[in-house]
């Protein structure tokens, strides 16, 4: 992390809103607070580029909650409408029709169904044309504006509309997580990392940071769903800092492709706690807990920590 | 300015240089391929003042290039076929959002069978989305239209997009004498765009907002059937300009030895060519043939079509184009003008030919006629002509036979 940041702590947090309180998505939602956090980061003049997602309810004709520039592009294609619209400004600028002052920082935001699934090839696109633009993809595991169907995102064990868990069935999604960060730092990305609305002093240095790097700018952040993952709207901050604290959020970053850890818990706190927190991993231990499934997600972590220490020279205790 | 010989490909790309286009997101299809080239090599010689981008599909080619419009970039860009097909979702949106960019099509018959000749179902997918459309019979119309879509897309009673359609081959790759317009005379009949609500750090606005209720949407959607039927009006006034700047006069139908005609054709696109020489073939037998062509089809000129096939004994609508189970696309819209038409035509024929670039022959567009003469004659209810002729048809039946071994 940059030992200049104007972030040090939680204090440091901007007062300025670019988000007016009060809009049409759920309570609780970890997504809407990751975009007003990263607004405050960002500072004004933005223009938000949108793909089909929980945040595309946030503009409602005739109103906006938000004081920047928004774009609604469709579900696969935002990162091509944030090529557009710099191309615009920079084409616009350079031949002097422009001032520099309307300039705008652009920035897609997306959930995981369109950055991990359907938006994956134009992301790939704007990667590859080393686009300069920021990516916020507010992952919650699933298709939450339909009613939590699985995305590639969806981790293991989670039980959603369309791998809901049944006798049959009894572990709700057998697939893996698709690790969309190393899909984003295989592509060269120069900058790559996660965030959680949980750890807001990590949350906007990393913005901060990108913002002194030229070309794409690619953020996950965890965002708590209660109406999806099933939890109290009140709790969304404890279930992120459970996703963080247990390991299965890593909180990291890649800069040219050098992976560094930002937030390395001293020891982990067992996978048990926060799947329990979620109606969506409630199969695994109701009736009785099966005890397997719970034991492989704890392992994958403990795992993942492993490596990731080995790598960079850290070791984190292994729950009990 | 002197003649010179350019593919209907060329015309359209140096139709886009003289406008002076700012932005060309682009993708590679046949046969549309040979225009981006020409706009990337002129960029990249330093003679276009564009920025050029490859987009790595049509979706997000068009995604970049409507965006760029609404943040207040003139766009230029072409596609064909499947990729028309691939960005239709796009073309809505764009059209939506009230961005004027123009989209050459070249036209190309659509999978499955995949094909590389021109049919006009790609272009006509789009036909209800929003875009404007001009399709173009010479390459001098694909440079003329593509000046006069930006003038009207751009005109504050419309901001809509437009399509200005070129056939496949038949124009595409096919050299005619062009006349490109003084690019200063350009300048005076473009000025630079001004777009309406930019994307801008001063004055933010939202873009492509949602609506949760019919009527909110029922007001944009009816807002864009309003402006593209302003477009007509904005469409007349250009094309008086671009007439008195350029001696070429261009209105939304053009009409072929329609005088006194009695057997009208309507026809669009290249192969009304093929249309034109019938109509002469059957003069020179003493019939009176006649031939209105489509040249804007968004809007849809019915006013003029209807006041030219009032008072004709037989119509026929050539649609280059399937809709299966149907027919053809322009029948119906050609039946539907004519209805309350008072001295409406006895009867109109549905023609379908041309599919995926294929030939028609001489005998084939008279017999098209002597159908229509033979329908006014004993007064028999058309039954839809689907041109293949016998020859053709063997030829399939024979290359098959080889592949199975039997011949």
């Amino acid at each position: 992390m940059s030992t200049t940041s104007r972030f040090r702590t939680l204090k440091d947090m901007p007062v300025q809103d670019y988000l007016s309180p009060g809009n049409t998505l759920c309570a609780g939602c970890g997504g809407i607070l990751a975009v007003r956090v990263f607004h405050k980061a960002l500072g004004p003049n933005v223009a938000w580029i949108n793909a089909a997602g929980c945040m595309t309810i946030l503009m409602s004709y005739p109103l906006s909650p938000l004081k920047s520039n928004w774009l609604y592009t469709a579900f696969a294609s935002a990162p091509a409408g944030a090529q557009g619209v710099r191309d615009a400004l920079d084409v616009l600028m350079a031949k002097g029709r422009l001032p520099k002052s309307e300039d705008l920082k652009v920035v897609v935001v997306t959930g995981d169904g369109a950055a991990y699934d359907i938006g994956l090839q134009s992301t790939a696109g704007a990667l590859d044309r080393r686009l300069d633009f920021y990516y916020l993809c507010y992952d919650n595991e699933a298709y939450g504006n339909t009613g939590f169907q699985m995305s590639s995102s969806t981790p293991f064990g989670s039980s959603t509309k369309t791998t809901p868990a049944t006798s049959a069935f009894p572990l709700g999604n057998t697939a893996s997580k698709k690790d969309l960060f190393e899909v984003w730092r295989s592509m060269k990305a120069p900058y790559v990392a996660t965030l959680a609305n949980s750890h807001g002093v990590d949350f906007l240095r990393k913005v901060e940071k990108g913002g002194t790097i030229k070309g794409p700018k690619m953020y996950i952040a965890f965002a708590g769903c209660p109406t999806g993952m099933g939890f109290d709207p009140k709790d969304t901050i404890e279930v992120e800092k459970l996703a963080v604290q247990t390991g299965i959020w890593p909180l990291k970053e890649s800069v040219d492709g050098v992976v560094k850890h930002t937030v390395v818990p001293r020891s982990l706190t067992p996978v048990r706690e926060y799947l329990r927190t979620q109606e969506r991993f409630r199969h695994l231990f109701v009736p009785a807990e099966k005890t397997e499934a719970v034991a492989k997600i704890q392992e994958s972590v403990v795992n993942y920590w492993r490596m990731a220490g080995e790598r960079e020279g850290f070791s984190v205790k292994p729950p009990a | 300015m002197k003649a010179q010989l350019l593919t209907g490909n060329k015309a359209a790309a140096a139709a886009a240089r003289l406008a002076r286009v700012d932005y060309i997101p682009a993708y590679p299809i046949t046969p549309q391929t040979e225009i981006i080239e020409t706009v990337a090599d002129w960029v990249r010689a330093g003679t276009m003042d564009s920025r050029f981008v490859q987009l790595e599909s049509e979706h997000s080619m068009m995604t970049a290039a409507g965006a760029a419009s609404l943040a207040g970039a003139r766009v230029f860009t072409a596609t064909s076929s499947q990729g028309m097909l691939y960005t239709i979702e796009m073309l809505y949106n764009i059209a939506g959002w009230r961005a004027p960019m123009v989209l050459v099509n070249v036209s190309r018959g659509v999978a499955a069978p995949i094909v590389l000749e021109p049919d006009h179902n790609d272009v006509l997918a789009a036909r209800d989305s929003g875009f404007l459309q001009f399709h173009s019979e010479t390459c001098q119309e694909v440079a003329d239209l593509v000046l006069l879509a930006y003038r009207v897309a751009e005109d504050h009673r419309v901001m809509l997009p437009a399509i200005v359609n070129l056939d496949g081959f038949y124009l595409s790759f096919t050299r005619e004498r062009v006349q490109l317009p003084d690019q200063e005379k350009v300048d005076s009949f473009l000025p630079p765009y001004q777009p309406v609500n930019p994307l801008r750090a001063t004055k933010p606005v939202s873009r492509g907002s949602s609506v949760f209720e019919g009527f909110v949407y029922s007001y944009f959607k009816y807002n864009i059937h309003a402006a593209a039927l302003r477009a007509k009006k904005v469409f007349a006034e250009a094309a008086r300009d671009y007439e008195q700047l350029f001696g070429r006069a261009y209105g939304p139908v053009e009409g072929y030895m329609l005088e006194d005609a009695d057997y009208v054709l309507v026809m669009s696109n290249s192969f009304t060519a093929l249309g034109r020489q019938a109509v002469k073939r059957m003069r020179e037998r003493g019939v009176r043939a006649g031939l209105l062509k489509l040249r804007m089809v968004r809007p849809f000129p019915s006013d003029e079509v209807a006041t030219l096939l009032r008072g004709r004994k037989v119509v026929g609508v050539f649609d280059q184009n399937l809709a299966p189970g149907a027919g053809g696309i322009f029948y119906p819209e050609i039946a539907g003008t004519m209805y309350h038409v008072k001295g409406r035509p006895d009867a109109i024929l549905p023609i379908v030919g041309g599919l995926g670039g294929k030939q028609i022959t001489g005998k084939e567009m008279a017999g098209v006629f002597e159908e229509m003469l033979a329908i006014d004659r004993e007064g028999k209810t058309p039954a839809p002509m689907f041109l293949m002729r016998e020859d053709e048809l063997s030829r399939v039946k024979k290359a098959v036979a080889i592949a199975e071994g039997k011949q």
